[in-house]
């Protein structure tokens, strides 16, 4: 018996032993001490704790680099320019660059490690992105997997966003096995509505960040934005628009469609909303009185399969189908896409294929 | 064994033997080739002969230096104490603990070389040919030097076969291979002749 509980001992004491070890030359050997980091050629000068990635120390720092996937170097959003002090391009970015990329020292900021002084480059509008302290105000059904989240700010209490810009929303360890995360939205709001922000959010199955909104979040909770982001926004031009976009890709438009109301803009829009079923589509009262108020503003709900007892006498088939009946020439026109990678690519091939330069196409992927 | 029957009452002989068991464990023994341990990097990281070095060189140094920890841990501790029956769990340990060690200081201390041989670590933590060159150090009880010797040539006997395949690999990149038997299944063909090739050093040292 004594031998046996020795013995347990023993083994249990190496293990422990060798944890600590481990532990205490974390603590010793991934110390890299304080490091400089120098912004823009100086324009700012910042010195962090080494050992963590350029993203996440970035943003201890109050600086947000856009990033989708929250740093698992999946999404190739955090792109920036190191000029000095990041070692050499990892397997793990390879895939994200292109030659004139590689060149200029790009680099994804997730991946890189600060391990010393560091000299980066980053947009000069990412200085005006900030962080802010929010509440969950209000949550309205849209259709039966999407919901609309209208947030109140806290501090900072306005938000200047340009209509087609993102938000991203820092979802927490809310259960056991979940990490904190960041998830990028549209900002789905009237920005003249500077107070609040909206975001429509379409449910993922088994989603981290939409499953913490849908059933997690209560009314009045604290969140935490940063933002804005982007550079999906309406051109300077006067050309006719066309809008395609089904669910949640919806968000951006909308916020468009507020300005354009604001500014009394007659400029043509057409919005070629597709859903699978007609449980799908959502907003139709809101785009009525859009296209009340905007005379030049149509709206043209594409249901791909309806059933028959939804009675629907609208337009059916992809929604592409319907832009290609509607237009023999697009290339006047500019397209505004909002999507999957899927929906997108294809709406490309059908807007280039009637006429409209690709330059014309602006478009918002969903990673 | 006609190794463990030459004369051990020197250290000069004992640095011979080691010599000797070293060449043993690259060429007649080689733990890839006749023995079939570490397979599956064997097998999935043979694709090019850079990465092929790069995991090869971690092996060596892995395997030389747990060999000898796992000595000292066997013969100093587990059998004064009786306990032999735990080697297996305490092998692994110390292999677990090591390897994660090394990482850590490679990623601090050397970014090119971490570039270059630390990604491999971790894979190199559940290889099978680690824990099987010191399960066999132990079963043939070899003494500190000669595990020394026998730690060192079996790594290199496994990069040197790792090294071999993934330039054999590269080479038949563009043959035609019947489609059944592309990838692993043309690789483990390959391996076998290899091993086919390597009996012939078993006269070597007799």
């Amino acid at each position: 018996m004594i031998e046996f509980v020795f013995s347990v001992l023993l083994l249990s004491g190496i293990a422990a032993g060798l944890a600590m070890i481990l532990v205490i030359s974390e603590k010793v050997i991934q110390n890299y001490g304080p490091c400089k980091i120098t912004l823009n050629k100086g324009k700012k000068e910042l010195t962090v704790e080494g050992g963590k990635p350029l993203l996440t120390t970035l943003k201890e720092q109050k600086i947000f680099l856009p990033s989708a996937c929250g740093g698992r170097g999946t999404c190739g959003v955090c792109k920036c320019k190191v000029l000095n002090g990041a070692g050499p391009l990892l397997p793990t970015e390879t895939p994200y660059m292109d030659d004139k990329e590689r060149k200029e020292g790009v680099r994804l900021a997730c991946q890189v490690k600060v391990r010393n002084d560091m000299e980066i480059e980053i947009p000069a509008f990412l200085f005006a992105i900030q962080q802010y302290q929010a509440k969950l105000a209000a949550v309205e059904d849209l259709t039966y997997d999407m919901k609309r989240f209208r947030f109140e700010l806290l501090g900072p209490e306005t938000m200047d966003f340009v209509a087609g810009q993102y938000v991203q929303i820092t979802c927490p360890a809310y259960k056991k096995g979940v990490d904190e995360v960041s998830r990028a939205y549209s900002i789905a709001s009237d920005p003249k509505d500077t107070h609040f922000v909206e975001l429509i959010v379409r449910r993922v199955p088994n989603g981290i960040c939409t499953t913490w909104l849908f059933d997690y979040l209560k009314v009045g909770q604290p969140v935490q934005l940063t933002g804005p982001y982007g550079e999906f926004r309406m051109s300077d031009t006067q050309a006719p628009m066309i809008f395609i976009a089904g669910g949640s890709g919806m968000a951006p438009f909308v916020s468009i469609l507020h300005q354009m109301r604001h500014v009394g803009s007659t400029r043509k829009a057409d919005y070629f909303f597709g859903g699978n079923s007609v449980r799908d589509l959502c907003l139709g009262q809101q785009m009525a009185e859009f296209e009340k108020a905007i005379p030049s503003f149509t709206f043209h709900p594409v249901v791909a399969r309806p059933h028959p007892e939804d009675n629907w006498t609208g337009q059916t088939g992809l929604v592409t189908e319907a832009v290609k009946r509607q237009y023999s020439d697009l290339s006047g026109h500019e397209g505004y896409l909002c999507g999957s990678p899927g929906m997108i690519d294809a709406s490309i091939k059908v807007l280039v294929g009637l006429g409209m330069p690709q330059d014309k196409v602006y478009y918002d992927k969903f990673a | 064994m006609i190794l463990l029957a030459v004369d051990t009452s020197s250290i000069g002989s004992e640095v011979w033997m080691a010599v000797v068991t070293c060449f043993a464990a690259i060429f007649t023994q080689n733990i890839l080739l006749s023995y079939f341990l570490g397979m599956c990097s064997f097998i999935s990281v043979s694709r090019e002969v850079k990465t092929a070095v790069g995991l090869g060189a971690a092996v060596v140094f892995v395997m030389t230096a747990t060999t000898v920890l796992n000595w000292m841990a066997y013969w100093w501790v587990l059998v004064p104490l009786n306990l032999e029956f735990y080697k297996y769990i305490l092998f692994i340990i110390i292999i677990a603990a090591f390897v994660q060690l090394i990482e850590m200081m490679i990623d601090r201390y050397s970014p090119a070389l971490y570039q270059s041989l630390g990604i491999f670590l971790p894979l190199i933590t559940v290889n099978c040919a680690i824990l099987g060159a010191v399960l066999w150090m132990v079963i043939r009880e070899y003494s500190l030097i000669v595990t020394v010797g026998f730690g060192f040539g079996s790594g290199v006997g496994w990069m040197m076969a790792i090294v071999a395949m993934a330039g054999i690999r590269q080479r038949i990149d563009e043959s035609k291979i019947p489609a059944g038997l592309r990838g692993p299944g043309i690789t483990l063909i390959i391996a076998g002749i290899m091993a086919l090739a390597f009996v012939g050093f078993t006269g070597v040292l007799q």
